[in-house]
């Protein structure tokens, strides 16, 4: 039944699937100019005996995942309960609330690899990927996308208009993105804000992205890394189902 | 058979009751109706039936299922045309259909071939490519109609079919309606429109306040909530109520409006001729039937509740 939801997004997404794998090779390809040549000809030191750029891209592809997946968890889920109202069309039909609310899941994983994969696929032609590990930034996407995108529905679920997606937005995509360690290491941050990092789920991907590009050990335990991001995934879920029911079964 | 089947059926949201203790049976193939004004707990009614609104209290059995357990398996028989549009409005007219067939398991070519038969049966076939959000009221409320019919459901629900069409759309989506009654399709709407239900059901039960004031079909219910029929008299006065005085006695009811006075009788032309015995010069006669227009307002009141 999941599968059924899954079918439908791909079938929705394939209209502008053009335009939207365009832009996810655009993407990163501004970036790897702009950064790798423009400020990357700054620091020239590199970082941790690597050059900057190579030890940004791997931030980079973790950020992009965090990215893609709250953008699609937030309008699309919102609107799918205030405006086109698809989630009760498909509460009619024989779906149970979690085959409704995975099925979406699953396509914001997929649009999330996807885009790392283009992401992947870019910084590796420009020659900043030092181990076959990379490929590992995939999965790590996928559970970083998921980490982030089902505490979002159960945001966008909750909310009755998108003034509410701004403050989400200003005070937690935006800050998270900067201070996670994506553009410069966590240690140079102070401590409270260091502490910040470390409790939002995006450093742990950038830590294990970085590691896996970099083919090095992560600054913590990998199966740490893995158990944080899979708790904020699990929890998420739970929030978003309690959210979900809420709205479709009354 | 009874297809849908409650007792005493209850639906609470904390301290309102939307529907307090309704006993319905509906059999199968027959239109049936939910009449009532808005908020007289139509649409929690039907959500019920659809399984996705669990009653507070009281047994609600659908083709003898239990929707607190059976939810999927009664859904997968039920077709749901919802009051308010909920397709998906990037995708095709077709794609509509096929997504939404999708959802009950039915092979992509059979999907297919069931979208393009029901576009063809709600005249939008040449509209199958184009997308949803152009298409006019009539049109998206024809196409939820055909989404509602792509799984060959048992029983459709139609909860305000027709709200906010325009005539022509109307006359179009109950001449559809009416071609599914006649294939054997279980109906059950709701509605605030007495033409509609008129037009559509064989039984319907007059909602208010959440709780079933009259039951029957239309006809019965002309009979037993009104008289055969109506005698509409207009006065050129500030004030109708100074007649009503002068027409005591003249039919089962009298009933003063601000803008003009009922006369219920058995018969119009009669009560007319004494109305004029009586020296009284109405500016405006009107003699009609009975409508189930005038049952409505006698059960649940001219009153506005919004």
């Amino acid at each position: 039944m999941t599968l059924y939801v899954l079918e439908y997004h791909l079938v929705s997404y394939r209209r502008i699937w053009r335009s939207s794998v365009l832009s996810s090779f655009v993407l990163p390809l501004l970036t790897m100019l702009g950064f790798g040549v423009g400020v990357g000809a700054y620091v020239t030191g590199g970082v941790g005996g690597v050059p900057y750029l190579d030890w940004m891209v791997p931030g980079l592809i973790a950020s992009t995942a965090v990215q893609i997946a709250i953008g699609d968890s937030t309008w699309p889920v919102l609107g799918g309960f205030e405006w086109q109202r698809i989630y009760y069309g498909q509460a009619a039909a024989p779906l149970r609330v979690s085959d409704i609310l995975d099925g979406h899941l699953a396509f914001i994983v997929f649009r999330t690899v996807l885009s790392c994969a283009a992401f992947l696929l870019i910084a590796t032609a420009f020659g900043t990927m030092h181990s076959w590990w990379a490929l590992a930034t995939l999965p790590i996407a996928a559970l970083i996308g998921l980490a982030v995108a089902a505490p979002t529905f159960a945001y966008s679920a909750t909310i009755r208009t998108d003034s509410y997606l701004a403050i989400l937005f200003r005070l937690g995509v935006i800050p998270m993105s900067l201070f996670s360690g994506v553009f410069f290491p966590v240690e140079s941050l102070p401590a409270v804000l260091r502490w910040i990092a470390y409790a939002l789920p995006l450093w742990h991907g950038v830590d294990l992205s970085r590691a896996a590009t970099l083919g090095v050990a992560p600054a913590w335990s990998a199966s740490g890394h893995v158990l944080y991001l899979a708790l904020w995934a699990v929890l998420g879920w739970l929030l978003a189902y309690r959210q979900f029911t809420r709205r479709l079964v009354v | 058979m009874t297809l849908i089947h409650a007792r005493g059926l209850v639906k609470r949201f904390g301290d309102f009751t939307a529907v307090d203790g309704i006993d319905v049976d509906v059999r199968r193939g027959e239109a049936f109706g939910f009449l009532g004004p808005n908020g007289a707990g139509k649409s929690s009614t039907m959500r019920m039936i659809g399984c996705v609104s669990p009653p507070t209290d009281g047994t609600l059995s659908i083709l003898g299922l239990d929707p607190r357990r059976d939810g999927p398996k009664i859904r997968a028989k039920l077709g749901v045309c919802p009051q308010l549009d909920n397709l998906d409005q990037e995708l095709t007219v077709r794609e509509n259909l096929t997504t939404y067939a999708r959802f009950f398991g039915i092979p992509r070519r059979v999907a297919r071939r069931r979208a393009d038969e029901l576009l063809e049966f709600v005249q939008l076939t040449e509209r199958a490519n184009s997308k949803v959000e152009p298409l006019s009221g009539g049109m998206k409320r024809r196409l939820t109609i055909a989404r509602s019919l792509v799984n060959e459901p048992e029983i459709v629900l139609l909860d305000e079919p027709t709200t906010g069409l325009d005539p022509q759309a109307r006359h179009l989506v109950w001449e559809r309606l009416f071609r599914l009654k006649q294939q054997g399709v279980t109906l059950v709407l709701t509605t605030h429109y007495m033409d509609e239900a008129e037009q559509l059901c064989d039984r319907l039960v007059v909602m208010d306040n959440g709780k079933i004031v009259a039951e029957g079909s239309p006809r019965a219910l002309i009979e037993r909530h009104s008289t055969r029929e109506v005698v509409e008299l207009r006065f050129e006065a500030e004030s109708q109520e100074a007649f009503a005085d002068k027409l005591a006695g003249l039919g089962e009811r009298v009933e003063v409006l601000p803008d003009r006075v009922l006369l219920y009788v058995a018969d119009g032309d009669a009560a007319l001729a004494e109305v004029h015995r009586r020296a009284l010069s109405p500016a405006g006669v009107l003699v009609r039937r009975s409508s189930l227009e005038d049952v409505f307002l006698h059960l649940t009141g001219r009153t506005l509740v919004d």
